[in-house]
């Protein structure tokens, strides 16, 4: 209603009550900072303070209380001020309350009132009192240090008090000096317990119990008598006290578990209370139970609550239970066999939603701890052989996760012809393209995955020996044929690819390439072993079960070429073409095996033996620093400007396109394509699409090429986590070290990869902390300077005799502890060393302050001004006012000694 | 301090809101529905209080009381005690009901300004002033005299009809 904000003004001087009233209604609704119009009030309010109707000044007060702004503050102090003492306590009051609104946005006028504020402290006017009372809560929760020198006072109304409005408040500032001044705790403690054990109000009742949970903790009987009384609200039927009885209970948490696990039974009912922040409360506390020991029990139970409440909290528990055993890389979690079922029962779950999570896990696990290997498999099946959860969309995120491990791990698989079927069966449509391809992927290392344990199986020698014969016949022809296609589908496993690289440098072939065999033989050996528990499924590849496999996935894949997603035709054609390369061979060989074909079945078996040791290699985690810790080789220059490469890229572009065209075929050609071997396995993923100018760029500027495309052959999801295989044997690559470095110990992984996390909270806390203390800084400088200001010398002081001024600050403070020393018999004993320690100290302090301060005290004037320039937008008078303190800032370490 | 005042009533109508901070009208009536649209989710038998930090921003909390037609609910920081906040309600409440005798919707709709004062007797600028209703009652009271007092002499301010016949 900006537009009629003039009309306001004018009505606002009216001189009937009722029409006044009605313009300062709409002025307190309507006017704000930005109001044009505002400037044009400030008479008028002066008027109305003035008033001798105290009706019409409460008006005015009313009206200032909300729309104050800097000006109207400034101008309107000295009004104020004589209200403070008005007579009439209607009046007065809302005298008081105005402060707080005037001090936030003029901070100068402390100076002025801050005298009668206190004096108002000490009223015999109960409601004055109140309304003090609150104005200083407001003030102590913002910058509680400032007002540790009023702390008698405030005791005073905790202990006569009988109001408890003013008791609550009071608490409130209690609860913020005590942490500041251990003295002070020690001393209210005992009057607060007396009114836990006294009061019948139970807002009273829970403001003392919250004060001694949260600033008074350190008092073990304060604590205990607390915690009895959270207990009788736990217990209450009244559901208010029932829910503030576990906030009470999760600020106890973190310092007094001991509270919590006395009333677990409590909060582990209140999970099914029917109000859902209840059960929000009682599920953070329960988790705040949670350790090592116990996390098995608890989950149990969550997840038996999650099964019967509603989809929303549903959810919230699972994804609490994720949350807190993912902590700090799965600190609480022992038994890992137990935690992947768990994830495997939550992801069954009718309502869960948190597939992204338990996805990430799921892969993260499998990755960081070995041992669990095989029960992820087994989850994995479960999950993937459920032709039900493909209908979830909620699902399809952990069904790829499991279609993933399932295949990533496959040497654990009880039954993997069963897995394939999973894999391929019809429902799989369901899923978007990009899990459908995860899916393919996984397929084909099931795949491989028989086949080599099929030949394994028909026997080992002959396996062992082929290389052996091969060697010598026939080195080129493997070479070419295996390797472009090895590098084309496993571009997963740089370090192969890397191992590769050297052997099959021609110019060392033969010496290295007998290196390889001998390690493949390892390998091969080191998978018997591993999957020797399922040593009885192996019986199971009969020849005629292989060839069923080769038909079953060779017809469900067929259809998948005509897709219209590039991953899904990509990844379903490097099957068919692994299908068409072996099948030719497999019948006729494995037939003829015995009358001696020994060369193809070599050759088809050579095939396998490099798709298995592709997949074969383990993906572990790394750390995300991992790069940058790989030192620069000598010599090495890197250009910031990668200009020059534009125009080879440029010709690059159109005579890849034509060998993508190629598909099929080019696969099989690739034997008679005229690419050196050294160059072809630089060309991994996108070998399709290379050429020999592409190839020969590579060769000269290698070093302008990422080392390896991980994410092309793998699971997509899980690229954030920088895979990186990790191969055991000894190699010169410095990432490979570092990932040997980090890789994780078996069971309980002490990763040293950094929180990123943690690094976030600390940042995220920092900006929070100092965000508004410019500001305070002035308000409660302000304060200080004018309580220590009240007690010792008048609020004005000339920058010449401020020396003496301070010297008798420093006295009148030893004076008046000595005094309170004197009278408080019982406190003598224990603190008076630590008193005269601190007196000590104090001035010490101050004369090192003056030493200090005639040189710096024009700068830090100056300083100063600029600052309540900033403040007051450049108003002389305020900068005048703003230059007189300052030096009392400094004597902050005076304050305790006004204590009690 | 208290940051607001709203009585909402069932059908999600605002019949009172008063933001101790500034807001835009806009941001005023978008605060307002999103409450009601917790409020009216929730059961009749579970405690009084409400999730605020995801509508208010941080360090806020929000107790409501449900009289009828009409939620009272009161928005306020960590200065306030929840259950004084809830006593403050049942106040504000009674001091309406003497009042009004009887109080209901209708009185609410009809006596907005009537409202704004009581309101205004016991919660000044996000403080507690007063909290025994027979002394608002008696405040208000006394306004209501002067008001009544004033609007005797003349319908029309002079400020107005002479800014009318301009």
């Amino acid at each position: 209603m900006s537009f009629a904000a003039f009309h306001v003004v004018e009505l606002l001087s009216s001189t009937r009550f009722s029409h006044k009233k009605i313009a300062y209604h709409a002025a307190s609704h309507s006017f704000d900072e930005s109001t044009p119009v505002l400037v044009l009030i400030t008479n008028q309010l002066r008027k109305d303070l003035s008033s001798t109707n105290e009706l019409e000044v409460s008006l005015a007060l009313e009206c200032l209380s909300r729309i104050a702004t800097v000006d109207l503050a400034r101008d309107l102090t000295p009004e104020i001020f004589t209200l403070l003492s008005s007579s009439k306590v209607f009046v007065r009051k809302k005298a008081i309350g105005v402060l707080l609104r005037v001090f936030d946005k003029y901070p100068d006028a402390v100076r002025v009132c801050f005298k009668r504020l206190v004096e108002n402290l000490e009223s015999s006017d109960s409601q004055v009192v109140s309304v003090a009372v609150g104005v200083f809560c407001e003030l102590a929760l913002r910058e509680p240090r400032s007002y540790l020198p009023l702390a008698p006072e405030f005791y005073k109304i905790l202990v006569d008090s009988k109001n408890n409005w003013v008791l609550i408040k009071v608490l409130k500032i209690f609860a913020k000096l005590a942490p500041l001044e251990p003295r002070l705790a020690n001393k209210v403690v005992e009057p607060i317990c007396e009114h836990i054990r006294r009061t019948g109000a139970k807002s009273l009742l829970f403001e003392c119990i919250r004060t001694v949970v949260s600033s008074l903790s350190d008092y073990e009987h304060a604590v205990k008598l607390a915690v009895v009384k959270i207990r009788e609200m736990l217990v209450d039927d009244d559901p208010n006290l029932k829910y503030l009885g576990l906030q009470a209970l999760s600020i106890v948490a973190p310092n007094h578990l001991w509270a919590v696990l006395e009333n677990k039974e409590v909060v582990i009912k209140s999970l099914s209370d029917v109000d859902p922040n209840i059960k929000l409360e009682s599920l953070r506390l329960v988790m705040a139970m949670v350790s090592e020991s116990n996390v098995a029990e608890i989950c149990r139970v969550l997840v038996n609550y999650a099964l019967k409440s509603d989809p929303e909290f549903c959810n919230l528990i699972l994804g609490s239970i994720l949350s807190t055993c993912c902590r700090n890389v799965y600190e609480i979690i022992i038994d890992f066999d137990w935690y992947v079922s768990l994830l495997g029962e939550m992801s069954r779950m009718p309502h869960c939603q948190k597939g992204e999570e338990i996805e990430k896990q799921l892969i993260d696990i499998g990755m960081r701890v070995k041992d669990v290997r095989p029960e992820l498999v087994r989850v994995s099946r479960n999950l993937l052989i459920d032709p039900a959860l493909l209908g979830n969309p909620f699902l399809h995120r952990i069904l790829s996760a499991a279609a993933w491990l399932s295949g990533e791990y496959v040497e654990f698989s009880l039954n993997p012809f069963e897995l394939m079927e999973a894999l391929l069966q019809p429902r799989t449509n369901l899923l978007p393209p990009l899990l459908k391809s995860i899916y393919i992927q996984s397929a084909f290392k099931v795949l491989i995955f028989s086949l080599n344990s099929y030949l394994l199986q028909r026997g080992s020698p002959a396996s062992f020996s082929y290389s052996d014969k091969l060697l010598p016949d026939v080195p080129g022809l493997v070479s070419k044929r295996d390797i472009p296609e090895c590098s084309d589908l496993a571009s997963c496993d740089a370090p192969v690819l890397g191992k590769q690289d050297e052997g099959f440098n021609p110019r060392v072939l033969n010496q290295s390439f007998g290196d390889l065999s001998v390690e493949y033989g390892g390998e091969e050996t080191s998978t018997c072993g591993q999957s020797s528990a399922s040593a009885s499924l192996k019986d199971s590849f009969t020849h005629e079960s292989i060839i069923n496999l080769l038909n079953r996935v060779e017809l469900s894949v067929v259809p998948l070429t005509g897709s219209y997603d590039v991953e899904i035709v990509e990844r379903a054609r490097n099957v068919l073409c692994f299908i068409e390369l072996i099948k030719p061979q497999m019948p006729d060989c494995l037939v003829q095996k015995e009358e001696g074909s020994d060369r193809e079945e070599a050759e088809a078996s050579k095939i396998i033996k490099l798709m298995h040791d592709a997949f074969s290699n383990d993906l572990v985690p790394i750390s995300v620093n991992a790069q940058e810790r790989v030192s620069v080789p000598d010599g090495l220059v890197l250009e910031e400007n990668l200009e020059d490469l534009e125009t080879i890229c440029g010709d690059v572009q159109l005579p890849s396109l034509n060998s993508f065209s190629l598909g099929s075929s080019h696969f099989e050609e690739t034997a008679c394509v005229s690419i050196p071997i050294f160059q072809s396995r630089e060309e991994r993923g996108p070998s399709n699409e290379s050429t020999s100018l592409l190839a020969e760029h590579r060769k000269q500027h290698g070093l302008y090429y990422l080392p390896s495309e991980k994410k092309d052959g793998d699971y997509p999801a899980a690229n954030d986590l920088q895979l990186q295989a990790n191969h055991n044997d000894d190699d010169d690559e410095d990432l490979a070290k570092i990932t040997e470095q980090l890789l994780v110990p078996k069971k309980k992984p002490n990763h040293a990869k950094p929180r990123p996390v943690v690094v976030k909270l600390d940042g995220d806390q920092a900006p929070i902390a100092a965000g508004p203390h410019p500001k305070e800084d002035l308000l409660s400088g302000t304060v200080r300077d004018v309580l220590l200001g009240s007690e010792t010398a008048p609020t004005t002081r000339s920058p010449t005799n401020r020396k003496g001024k301070e010297k008798l600050n420093v006295d009148s403070a030893t004076d008046s502890k000595e005094n309170l020393g004197d009278g408080e018999k019982r406190d003598q004993g224990n603190s008076s060393s630590r008193k005269s320690k601190h007196r000590n100290s104090t001035v010490s302090h101050s004369k090192g302050r003056r030493h200090r301060s005639p040189g710096k005290k024009g700068g830090e004037r100056e300083e100063h001004g600029q600052k309540a320039m900033q403040k007051s937008s450049g108003r002389h008078k305020a900068r005048q006012r703003a230059e007189v303190p300052l030096n009392v800032v400094s004597q902050t370490p005076v304050i305790p000694d006004f204590l009690l | 301090m208290i940051r607001a005042v709203m009585v909402i009533n069932t059908l999600g109508k605002p019949r009172l809101a008063k933001f101790y901070e500034f807001q835009p009208v806009e941001k005023q009536q978008e605060l307002i529905r999103s409450v009601y649209g917790v409020l009216s989710s929730r059961a009749e038998t579970v405690s009084n209080f409400l999730d605020a930090e995801s509508i208010f921003g941080p360090d806020t909390r929000l107790v409501y009381k449900h009289f009828a037609t009409l939620y009272f609910v009161f928005v306020f920081d960590s200065s306030e005690n929840e259950l004084a906040m809830l006593d403050l309600i049942q106040v504000f409440v009674e001091t309406l009901d003497k009042c009004f005798k009887n109080v209901c919707e209708l009185d609410v709709v009809l006596n907005y300004s009537k409202m704004h004062t009581v309101l205004d007797e016991i919660i000044f600028g996000g403080q507690v002033l007063e909290t025994s209703s027979t002394e608002v009652l008696k405040a208000v009271e006394e306004i209501s005299k002067l008001e009544t007092a004033s609007n005797a002499i003349s319908l029309v301010p002079k400020s107005v009809s002479s800014w009318r016949s301009r």
